[in-house]
């Protein structure tokens, strides 16, 4: 089975099509990241304060609104995460709202606080079994004692029980409940758990309707320090490339990798602002592999130009690219296609952490072989005509100038 | 079989052996198996739920303490050599200012600096001839510096091993600003571990000389006003526990200069004291212990202040000669006990420190971050294996095989190297294998060229194999710099990423060349004569 059999497409004849195509959506991102929208940051960048919350039934956002107002904090957002049936909720801070106090964790604390006054705590001298660790329930239940161990010796006992509270709360943290049990009879589907057990559970420890996921508080100096960083480590990638192209091929073909792999970069953050995604840390190491990836792409079709060079000197430069380009192309489109085929399968199926992360990738394939085909190589060719070499072998015309007059 | 090609194959089986060990270990139930690779893969806290924080340690405190210090000194030393001046005072974090010295005891004065102050530069105050500055040397400030930041990490280093916590790390962080990263997987509430690490824990005990007064005003009045140069007021407990008629705040003046400090501990317990409430007991060193005896022999019938970061915690009267044993009671939960005994051994911290950033990941989303690492893995995996099938039919078989090595290294590897798998380290292992197919499809299109020109199958094949062992080299070169920038100017999970794409496409180029070409080379053995390549 073979998609592309020798194909024969004059590549450098339709350049400004190409080319167009690329600044239309250059210009269009850069406009959304200068006048419209900016670049959304996440919180690495931002700072403040990001505290994923999971209800047990729906939540009223405007309770817990008035309730974070009450404890002096205005401005929170309040924001849907996942599916409408997890009723889960971030709730962010910005770095404003908490500015005053020098602790970091301010905002988490008056969340928590408002949390509190919201959905009530439990009765006195009981624990949450939801916001709790394994060990707090070994405790509990080794006190208590509901299977009767105790005369099987000390260290087996503490290690049963020890076993049944990791049981118990890998059951809490598994899905459907993913960290939240509203009732406690729906324990009794853990193996070794019969109703004494559960009993002594219902004495010790009571259950919040909600569980606190995930906390992010990032302080105002880190998060200056991580949007420096992310240029320079951008610049001393592309730089990287820039020097090994350098060293491999020729300064001019350096470049155009270079600018074909800042062009990528660019659309894909252009592409973020237009559609008001955030930009993490781990979307500038997807931006990171995307220039290296970019780089293998055009790689392949400066290789094989250069393979051409060197059995053809006579012949025309823009032949012999539009040939290499055919040649390599089922490469090309190949090996794009099968990278985007996992890229895909991580958008689709790797969950919401890493979203930002795998929808940077996904459009970065897609353009990353859009540029190697149809930006690096009309860069080249455009550089080596301007130099004066119009067939492959030619040196440019000012060195042959130069060693005619020598010769004079 | 060729002997060099039973001996290729003798290596790639060698190989799948040592990778599925580092994995699996020598399981003897599915149970074990489970919990050998569990033990062998390092989760990250992303991954296995915790809490992550970078601290700053506040440097400027220990040059402060060092120069407050150096003041002291300073004030008995010019006593002791009778030099006389108007004033000590601080201008800042390392800036001294003596004003007014005698003129002709400059000479000596500049001998004390250099033989008891080296660390010092005495230099004259431009528009005061009576006024001397001393300055901290830069190379002595930075030193202190430094020792406050890593004696820093040493006690919150003692503090946390103290509360048990499984596998953290402490380590300096970022470049140059006094900061370190602190993490603590299986740490869900971090607040009981942040006030711990944070106490800055300063014990003293102190001679009382006189109160408890009723404020700090009372405290001055009684002195009329100006406080004697070796005592000063500290706040003691407050509420009905204080003598001076209840429900207020209590002021103790006490000797400047500590009789026993923190450093002199040698162990603390937590104990219940006559009334049966939480207490914790220290005991002192020999030093600290001749010292202490010495000063509640010299003292009995006065009180003892135990203060602690600066406020008097409790002041109980010296019965009688006391050597190294002491009691701090003073309203504590059993908690609080505990974690007061913990700290005092853990040491004092040289400075404060601030918390910079914090996260914490629930245990239950990274259970939920596993799944969908690993479906997502499945999918791209399955996905790209059939597409090989199809397209390069039974060679696709050879590309398969070639992948799910590359997988089973990469793991192993992880295993053997310590490294940390995180959820950005999962979707590193889909890209080696997105990325690391193209090798394969390199070679399998270049084999297809070269059987197009009419060469012959062993030809094509080597002809495919060289032509694209360049290119091959070449882009696996530059990602795998992408990944080396990326690991030394990332933390944590994009570390845990730029290590599986690394270890994955080193791990690729093993397969697709090596291993690649011992199955075809396999293949071409069993070859009829005239038979085409399926590919």
């Amino acid at each position: 089975m073979e998609f592309f059999h020798e194909p024969k497409i004059d590549w450098m004849g339709k350049k400004w099509l190409f080319i167009g195509a690329s600044l239309c959506l250059l210009l269009a991102g850069l406009v959304s990241i200068a006048i419209h929208r900016g670049l959304v940051y996440g919180i690495d960048f931002r700072g403040g304060t990001l505290v994923y919350v999971k209800f047990a039934q729906t939540p009223n956002l405007d309770s817990i609104r008035k309730a974070l107002d009450a404890q002096g904090i205005r401005n929170a957002t309040l924001q849907g995460y996942g599916s409408a049936a997890d009723h889960e909720v971030i709730i962010g801070l910005d770095l404003q709202a908490t500015a005053s106090s020098g602790e970091l964790d301010v905002g988490k604390r008056a969340i928590s606080g408002a949390l509190a006054s919201v959905y009530g705590v439990g009765p006195a001298g009981k624990i949450d079994l939801n916001n709790t660790s394994p060990q707090t329930v070994a405790e509990r239940l080794l006190a208590v004692d509901p299977l009767q161990q105790a005369p099987a010796g000390l260290e087996t006992v503490t290690k049963t029980y020890r076993e049944l509270a990791d049981a118990l709360v890998n059951f809490r943290n598994s899905p459907p409940r993913s960290g939240l049990i509203a009732d406690f009879q729906q324990l009794s589907a853990v193996p070794g758990v019969n109703a004494a057990v559960i009993s002594a559970l219902q004495s010790d420890f009571y259950l919040s309707s909600y569980a606190l996921r995930n906390t992010e508080i990032v302080g105002p100096k880190v998060g200056s320090d991580l949007r420096r960083q992310a240029i320079y480590v951008t610049l001393a990638g592309l730089g990287a490339m820039l020097l090994y192209i350098w060293f491999r091929f020729e300064l001019i073909y350096g470049i155009a990798a270079v600018v074909a792999t800042f062009h990528d970069v660019l659309i894909t953050l252009g592409i973020f602002s237009l559609l008001g995604k955030e930009i993490t840390l781990t979307v500038i190491a997807a931006l990171l592999t995307l220039v290296g990836y970019s780089m293998n792409d055009t790689i392949v079709v400066f290789d094989r130009i250069r393979e051409n060079v060197r059995l053809n000197r006579r012949e025309n430069l823009v032949d012999l690219v539009n040939r290499s380009i055919n040649q390599t192309l089922s490469r090309t489109i190949l090996t794009s296609g099968l990278t985007f085929l996992t890229v895909l399968a991580l958008f689709l199926f790797g969950g919401e952490v890493i979203h930002g992360f795998s929808f940077a990738l996904v459009v970065g394939v897609i353009i990353g072989t859009y540029s190697s085909i149809f930006i690096a190589s009309p860069i080249v060719v455009f550089f080596q005509q301007r130099a004066g070499r119009s067939s492959a072998g030619d040196k440019p015309k000012a060195y042959a100038r130069e060693t005619a007059g020598a010769r004079r | 079989m060729d002997k060099k090609l039973r001996g290729k194959f003798i290596f790639i089986a060698v190989v799948i052996v040592i990778c599925i060990l580092g994995i699996i270990g020598f399981p003897r139930s599915f149970q074990q198996l489970k919990e050998n690779v569990r033990a062998r893969i390092r989760l990250g806290l992303d991954l296995r739920g915790g809490t992550h924080l970078i601290l700053q340690v506040q440097v400027e405190d220990a040059v402060n303490i060092t120069t407050d210090q150096t003041m002291e000194r300073l004030r008995d030393e010019l006593k002791a050599k009778n030099i006389p001046y108007a004033d000590i005072r601080k201008t800042d974090s390392t800036h001294l200012l003596l004003q007014n010295v005698a003129q002709e005891k400059s000479a000596d004065l500049e001998a004390l600096v250099r033989d008891q102050f080296s660390d010092w530069n005495l230099s004259r105050v431009p528009g005061d001839p009576a006024s001397r500055a001393l300055n901290l040397k830069t190379a002595a400030a930075v030193a202190i510096r430094n020792n406050a930041l890593q004696q820093a990490m040493n006690t919150v280093r003692n503090r946390i091993d103290q509360l048990g916590v499984t596998e953290p790390t402490i380590a300096e962080y970022g470049q140059g600003d006094y900061e370190m990263v602190v993490q603590l997987p299986g740490v869900d509430d971090p607040s009981r571990v942040k006030d711990i690490m944070q106490s800055t824990a300063l014990l003293e005990l102190k001679l009382v000389q006189d109160g408890p007064y009723p404020s700090r005003e009372a405290g001055l009045a009684a002195r009329g006003g100006i406080l004697p140069p070796d005592a000063e007021l500290l706040p003691g407990p407050s509420g009905a526990s204080s003598g001076a008629g209840g429900g207020g705040e209590t002021w103790y003046l006490v000797n400047r200069v500590a009789a026993v400090t923190g450093r002199d501990l040698s162990g603390a317990e937590v104990s219940r004291d006559v009334n049966g409430r939480p207490s914790v007991n220290f005991t002192l060193t020999r030093d600290g212990a001749a010292r202490f005896s010495r000063v509640t022999g010299q003292n009995v019938g006065k009180m003892l202040a135990i203060v602690l970061d600066h406020r008097v915690v409790d002041a109980p009267v010296i019965h009688g000669q006391i050597s190294d044993r002491g009691e701090i009671t003073g309203g504590f939960t059993p908690q609080k006990a505990q974690d007061l005994g913990l700290v005092l051994r853990s040491g004092a911290l040289p400075a404060s420190i601030k918390y910079l950033q914090e996260s914490t990941v629930g245990p239950s989303l990274g259970a939920d971050s596993i799944r969908h690492g690993v479906m997502a893995s499945l999918v791209g995996l399955l996905a790209v294996m059939a597409f090989m099938l199809v397209y390069y039919k039974e060679s696709g078989i050879n590309a398969n095989l070639a992948l799910v090595l590359n997988i089973i290294i990469l793991i192993a590897a992880l295993g053997y190297f310590g490294a940390v798998l995180t959820l950005p380290g999962i979707a590193g292992m889909i890209l080696t294998v997105g990325m690391g197919v193209d090798s394969n499809v390199l070679i399998f299109e270049r084999i297809r060229e070269e059987l197009r020109n009419g060469k012959a199958v062993g030809n094509a094949m080597a002809g495919g194999f060289d032509h694209a062992f360049v290119t091959i080299i070449d882009t696996h070169v530059t990602t795998i710099v992408s990944s080396a920038i990326l690991f030394t100017f990332g933390t944590g999970p994009i570390r845990g990423f730029a290590v599986t794409l690394t270890i994955g496409l080193l791990a690729n180029l093993f397969t697709s060349v090596f291993v690649s070409r011992a199955i075809f080379d396999y293949v071409l053995t069993r070859r009829q004569h005239g038979e085409a390549l399926s590919i």
